[in-house]
């Protein structure tokens, strides 16, 4: 009976252990939410979104900060998704059972957790130097990079889950393979799709790293992606380390914009996820 | 009569021929599409290749001058052109090792949780924050670092560290002070939150591949639940485990926001957990766009490739790990 109790006692504790790194790590993190919440709504105004990125000690806005985010996240998923739905399309139809396949897939894994600062040399080493000049369109591709992984493994993903006898009815109606792609597997797959899509965006919405010595920063609105852009991230980054008061409330009020960007971005895709997982 | 026969034939011999350039354009269309597709899977494996190639010629400038002696250098002086990598590389393993001792034992308790402990009615709800907070981007985790958690530690808990171990032999050159908030320390527990969602959700997916069956076999010879999860559950997963702490690995060593913010961009290397130091992320992130003359921004790019080297075979290992489970799963 001792043995008994020893080991109950035993048990207790390190489940009892286990309630109490719950409530620290989600505590923890809730915390840092909180806080998040509070600081950046302190500072929340129109002027964010219409006044541009003040000098220091000023007061301003982030206009073209956000600006500058939206024009490279849009060019960035333009180029990288159809590159990755179309290197997912292969390893899901053309080359299901191919080598080939086994190599991307692997390789694509890893990309998908790779430092991104090293995206940022790469694109640097490529676009910068020759170029001779930071710009956006760097930027951008260095984003490009980023959601090509990403799209190349929910596209794969999600068309392996269209059946086969819908492929299989399509084909025996003597459509093509190219057109029983494009009509039966795609349409099937869409909300699929679309979800990989918005994941991307949601990944590189709060990218910094490679940002930072692409796209640099701005101080002024820029529509040219031939010059240096601001990005919300890039000027976070700068203005949290700065001694200025101004600038530190600016780049809390940017987190929580990012924040909430990106918590709706992954909330829409996981919706859609399960509105099809329902049909 | 003879006409119309003509006629038919004629007619036959259009669509026939109609029909052929119908066939002959979608056996072309898709053979475009078929390349198109191919093409694009070659252009992952070529970006890993354009990264590791652009990468080597950039350092080129710096292996050359620097020779083996990169790795065993602490100097690092832009001013004299002399750089040497290990006070980076120590940071950067450093700073992962504390982050993967708080977060490891943390992820396995909250996934053990989630899947043994938990109501059925929490489940969804926590398992789905989780997953969102491992969304959230690392450069939240930085600024919040910064602000709030390192004045926090600079008052409330360095300064009773520093006294509490001023007397023990080996702690006291660990936790020496002055208590500066940012440093070391501070990175690597910023980093523990923040890599704290992905392992466990990766562990709970994990834990989740075990059979009911095996499990009610060990209740049923009278186990207790912690038996069950430490002879039945972590056993039959540890592959997959193993993977889901590497991943987290290999995220904690690239990780570049929530670290650089916190970590004082200082290129020593100290014993006291307390001081600053710097990671090999943290240091580009600081110095690349300053980085004057060649060899200084190769010096800088030869640490991003050792980075990018280090991750690559971490990351390749979880992801092999990860694959021999689906295969045992079957």
């Amino acid at each position: 009976m001792a043995i008994y109790d020893a080991r109950r006692r035993r048990s207790k504790f390190f489940l009892g252990l286990c309630y109490v790194f719950v409530a620290v790590g989600l505590g923890w993190l809730a915390l840092i939410l909180g806080t998040l919440l509070i600081e950046g709504f302190r500072g929340l105004s129109p002027a964010v979104f219409t006044e541009m990125t003040p000098p220091p000690g000023a007061e301003g806005g982030l206009l073209n900060a956000i600006a500058g985010s939206l024009i490279m996240t849009a060019i960035g998923v333009i180029v990288g998704a159809p590159l990755g739905m179309l290197a997912g399309t292969y390893m899901a139809e053309y080359g299901r059972y191919s080598k080939l396949t086994v190599v991307v897939r692997f390789i694509n894994d890893i990309l998908l957790s790779a430092p991104s600062i090293v995206v940022g040399l790469f694109v640097y080493e490529v676009m910068v130097v020759s170029m001779g000049h930071f710009s956006a369109l760097a930027g951008a591709m260095a984003l490009a990079v980023i959601v090509l992984p990403v799209v190349v493994r929910t596209t794969e993903d999600m068309l392996l889950l269209v059946p086969h006898t819908l492929r299989e009815a399509a084909s025996a109606l003597g459509m093509s393979r190219s057109i029983v792609i494009a009509k039966v597997a795609y349409r099937a797959a869409r909300a699929g799709l679309i979800t990989g899509v918005l994941l991307a965006i949601a990944r590189i919405s709060g990218e910094t790293a490679p940002l930072l010595f692409t796209a640099l920063n701005n101080q002024f609105f820029s529509a040219d992606v031939f010059k240096p852009m601001a990005s919300l991230p890039v000027v976070i980054f700068q203005f949290a380390l700065s001694p200025y008061k101004e600038w530190q409330q600016l780049a809390w009020t940017g987190a929580l914009l990012i924040t909430l960007a990106v918590l709706a971005l992954s909330i829409t895709a996981r919706a859609l996820q399960t509105q099809r997982n329902a049909k | 009569m003879a006409d119309g026969v003509a006629v038919d034939e004629v007619r036959l011999g259009q669509t026939e021929a109609h029909l052929a350039r119908v066939f002959a354009g979608l056996k072309f269309r898709n053979a475009l599409f078929h390349l198109l597709t191919l093409a694009c899977a070659w252009a992952v494996l070529l970006l890993l290749g354009g990264v590791i190639v652009s990468l080597v010629i950039g350092a080129l400038p710096s292996i050359r001058a620097f020779g083996a002696g990169f790795y065993t250098t602490e100097v690092w002086n832009p001013v004299t052109e002399k750089f040497g990598g290990m006070a980076p590389m120590y940071g950067t393993i450093v700073t992962s090792t504390i982050a993967m001792a708080l977060a490891v034992p943390s992820a396995f308790g909250i996934a053990i949780f989630l899947t043994e402990l938990c109501p059925f009615r929490l489940r969804r709800p926590i398992g789905i924050a989780i997953e969102l907070l491992a969304g959230i981007p690392s450069i939240i985790f930085g600024i919040w670092g910064l602000f709030v958690f390192a004045p926090f530690l600079q008052e409330h808990v360095q300064p009773p560290l520093i006294a509490l171990f001023a007397n023990v032999p080996v702690l006291s050159t660990l936790f020496a002070g002055p208590p500066y908030g940012i440093g070391v320390l501070t990175a690597g527990i910023v980093l523990a939150i923040m890599v704290l969602p992905i392992i466990t959700s990766i562990s709970r997916d994990v834990f989740e591949t075990v059979p009911d069956m095996l499990k009610e076999a060990a209740y049923g010879v009278g186990c207790t639940t912690w038996e069950v999860v430490r002879f039945v559950v972590i056993p039959y997963t540890r592959i997959g485990l193993l993977g889901g702490v590497m991943l987290g690995l290999g995220r904690a060593l690239g990780e570049t926001m929530a670290v650089t913010f916190v970590i004082g961009n200082a290129h020593r290397i100290k014993a006291s957990l307390l001081a600053p130091g710097t990671t090999i992320s943290a240091t580009i992130a600081n110095e690349f766009t300053e980085a004057v003359g060649d060899l200084y921004t190769s010096a800088l790019i030869q640490l991003g490739l050792i980075l990018f080297l280090i991750t690559f075979i971490i990351l390749a290992i979880s992801r092999y790990m990860l694959m021999r489970m689906h295969i045992q799963e079957g």
